[in-house]
């Protein structure tokens, strides 16, 4: 066993796919957080968005009564709408309600947690799969040796959600929205002195997390693993929350967290499948310590927001 | 020239001939905060808000910028009926507010800040470029140099007020509302806000002028209004106004601005630090090297902008940040690094410059406050276990008497009393233990007149008394009113040090920046 068989194309490849779900989450929780609003509960949002998605495929396959790209593509509306829903909930109680965020967040997660399990055993019982989006091939990139495997093989999602990744970066940092965004993360009393409504902007921010939690959700649960089971994401919200910082709240290096953590993700369960002489369980922990380390060494930073967690109140 | 023509700013912009305010009413729930106040404004003119904490310029300008709305009353602009909504109508208007704390966003560009929460020439995508030239335009305009492309935290507080009048010009302000500008500024800053004032004036614009500083306002105004608790005591022209005169408007009783000092009698050494240095929050260089001599009898004032160390060396004195290098030593023994509780029994006393964080406890009695390090002490104690709340009530209550502080009762929350009457339990329980040495740390900032001078005396008395004074403060003023010596901190370090005997505040403004 050498290292030829640890760094395999397919490891790559499903590095990347493993990426999509922190990608969605933690781009939509770095529009959250430049804006003020810290949100805990993405995980819930992540696993209410799985269940919305996969109920809808499940209900127009079993049903046939959708052709089956739009079947999908319904799952994904639904995913989104659930998603949104539960971010405007986040909203009204941090903004409106000027709650902990720590806290809702908390709630918000706990709410997600056991609503789409009660929702999964009322509606569907047993663990069933769906058929998820099929994997793209595209004429000649496909057969690229190894580049085709690792880049040309995947689902529709992979492919939105790492083109999310520049646009993101263009939405914060040339349009004007995204300067209201980082003014109201930075400094809300400033913002509000300008005519820019704090509250408007985090609603706003705080509903698109949510969508992107949503759709983080439903490309577990009708994308790569194409079923929905109790707590499906297993965490995978918060570690999407710890990328943020990780990436110090730019699209980009959150991106980049989010493809190194899953490339050791990757790696570990080739070593398991390949079987090497490592306790498997330390394999399961190394992305996880490998995050804590990588948080530890992120520093303070010119983008952090420094309202993040802090409700706005006018002065006086 | 056309009529139209004159009418109009270099900006572009038409002016505001006139505003008045008439019978401006406000209630809050349990203050009426203004009261039937009349403001006017005209183009070309400076005309100053004078007033202490609460008296309601604040309130006042906050209605004319939409931020509050009037219960009673009118507001006129050239003659029409106008309500102002909100601060996005205000500015529509042509009114425009530079805050006494900086609405700027540390992390973004000037151009950026500018830009925030105007429409773009480009839809939902940002013009900076267009921004940025504009801005260019209008720093030569009104000779206000800025670099569009620097973040916020790159420019220097001068600078920074500079952007704020920048972007309120950009707006189309025709009148601008100043509240407390100098507050922050060295000497330098300024006058050259002053230049720029003028200048403004000159070219038609309306400008109200907030302040407290009398010395200001009869050198910048050409119209003053005096509040006093929620209304207006008078408007005279300031070539009218006296110094004296304007405080008493604003006290409602005499005032006395320059102190009697009696001659120095400076005795031993009781504080000498000998090249101590420490550590910033943020870990870099914070104190460097600074030696000082403190003798009893005297005041020294530690002059300068703030944040060039003057809290680290208040808190390297009072055992509150670790001396890395050199000692400190009181009354010939050495206390470096010695614990709080070590330097009280000694004799050092401390006014802290946060008074609300690291004075006082706001949730607590003004009884609690006052035996905040004595409360273990044997005359209010049983056996230094059991507390005595009766003797601590009735010597806080002396106390309350001899510093004349207003509060209903010795279980008051502190919470509910006002800044200066804060300030004065602070100053009656640090010298109640009748110290040594006194670090004095803005022992008058956000306090008002009345208050500040009963304060200033105190601190005289003291001297006299024999106590060493060090006296840490960002007003010149208050540091040329009481002090015996000056010294000056820039970026750590003592840049100089002078006896203050007729001292040219010119050269102490430019020691302040780092000249020389």
């Amino acid at each position: 066993m050498g290292l030829d068989d640890i760094f395999t194309a397919s490891v790559f490849a499903s590095a990347i796919r493993l990426a999509t779900p922190y990608i969605f989450a933690a781009l939509g929780e770095t529009f959250a957080q430049r804006s003020g609003v810290l949100n805990l509960g993405v995980d819930g949002i992540m696993l209410m968005g799985a269940f919305g998605g996969f109920y809808a495929v499940h209900l127009a396959q079993t049903a046939g009564v959708m052709a089956e790209p739009l079947g999908l593509l319904m799952g994904v509306l639904v995913a989104l709408i659930v998603g949104g829903l539960m971010g405007l909930a986040m909203a009204f109680v941090s903004v409106t309600l000027k709650a902990k965020q720590g806290i809702s967040g908390i709630g918000v997660y706990l709410f997600g947690l056991g609503l789409s399990e009660l929702l999964f055993q009322q509606w569907v019982g047993t663990p069933k799969s769906v058929a998820g989006f099929p994997r793209i091939s595209f004429p000649i990139l496909t057969d690229i040796p190894i580049l085709g495997e690792i880049f040309f093989h995947h689902n529709l999602l992979v492919y939105v959600a790492f083109a999310l990744v520049p646009l993101s970066a263009f939405v914060l940092n040339r349009t004007t929205f995204g300067l209201m965004i980082r003014a109201v993360g930075q400094n809300p009393e400033a913002a509000d002195a300008m005519g820019v409504s704090v509250a408007r902007v985090r609603y706003a921010t705080t509903t698109i997390g949510g969508m992107l939690a949503g759709l983080a959700g439903a490309s577990l649960s009708i994308a790569l693993i194409n079923l929905f089971q109790q707590n499906l994401t297993a965490g995978q919200g918060f570690i999407a929350v710890a990328l943020v910082y990780f990436g110090g709240w730019r699209p980009l290096a959150v991106a980049a967290g989010a493809m190194l953590f899953s490339f050791v993700n990757a790696l570990q369960l080739q070593i398991k499948v390949i079987g090497a002489d490592i306790p498997s369980e330390f394999a399961v922990m190394a992305p996880y310590v490998i995050t804590i380390i990588a948080l530890v060494f992120a520093t303070k930073r010119q983008e952090q927001p420094t309202a993040l967690t802090k409700p706005y109140e006018r002065g006086e | 020239m056309s009529q139209t023509e004159n009418q109009l700013l270099p900006t572009g912009h038409a002016r505001i001939d006139s505003l008045t305010m008439s019978g401006i009413v406000k209630r809050f729930p349990g203050v009426l905060a203004a009261d039937e106040i009349d403001f006017d404004v005209r183009s070309g003119e400076i005309h100053a808000l004078l007033g202490e904490n609460g008296a309601g310029k604040s309130t006042l300008m906050k209605m004319l910028y939409g931020l509050y709305h009037p219960d009673e009353g009118e507001i006129r602009i050239n003659d029409a009926p106008t309500i102002i909504k909100s601060p996005i109508d205000a500015i529509q208007h042509g009114i425009g507010m530079i805050h006494q704390h900086f609405m700027l966003v540390p992390s973004l560009t000037v151009a950026e800040n500018i830009a925030l929460g105007m429409k773009s020439s480009r839809g939902f995508q940002l013009d900076l470029d267009v921004v940025s030239q504009r801005v260019l335009e209008l720093s030569d305009i009104y000779n206000l140099k800025v670099d569009p492309h620097l973040p916020i935290w790159q420019l220097a507080v001068g600078e920074q007020q500079r952007v704020e009048i920048l972007r309120a010009l950009y707006k189309g302000a025709a009148l601008l509302i100043l509240d407390e500008p100098t507050a922050v500024l060295t000497p330098q800053e300024v006058d050259g806000l002053f230049r720029i004032l003028n200048q403004l004036a000159a070219d038609g614009h309306g400008l109200v002028f907030i302040s407290h500083k009398l010395h200001e306002v009869l050198e910048i105004s050409h119209r003053v209004t005096v509040l006093r608790d929620g209304r207006r005591v008078n408007t005279i022209p300031t070539s009218q106004a006296t110094r004296p005169k304007l405080a008493e408007m604003m006290v409602g009783r005499p005032v006395l601005l320059e102190y009697e000092k009696n001659p120095l009698q400076a005795r031993d050494d009781r504080l000498a630090l000998q090249d101590v240095s420490a550590l910033s929050n943020r870990g870099t260089t914070g104190l460097d090297a600074v030696s000082l001599q403190l003798r009893g009898g005297e005041i020294v004032g530690i002059a300068g902008v703030s944040g060039n160390g003057q809290q680290e060396l208040a808190q390297c004195i009072t055992g509150l940040r670790e001396v890395t290098a050199g000692s400190v030593t009181v009354d010939g023994s050495d206390v470096t690094n010695a614990p709080p509780a070590a330097l009280h029994a000694i004799g050092l006393s401390y006014i802290p410059e946060e008074r609300m964080i690291d004075g006082v406890i706001k949730e607590f009695s003004v009884a609690e406050n006052y035996v905040l390090q004595d409360h273990g002490h044997p005359k209010y104690t049983t056996a230094r276990i059991f507390m005595l709340f009766n003797k601590i009530r009735q010597a806080c209550r002396r106390a309350i008497q001899q510093f004349e502080i207003k509060t209903p009762s010795t279980e008051t929350l502190v919470k509910s009393l006002s800044g200066g009457n804060i300030q004065k339990l602070v100053l009656a329980r640090e010298l109640s233990r009748d110290p040594g040495v006194l670090i004095a740390a803005q022992p008058t900032r956000g306090v008002d007149i009345g208050a500040t001078e009963y304060i200033h005396k105190q601190l005289l008395e003291e001297r006299d008394k024999g106590t060493a004074i060090l006296l840490i403060s960002e007003d010149l003023d208050e540091i040329r009113a009481l002090s015996d010596r000056i010294a000056v901190m820039y970026e750590g370090r003592i840049v100089g040090e002078v006896v203050n005997d007729n001292v040219d505040v010119e050269q102490l403004g430019l020691l302040m920046t780092g000249g020389v």
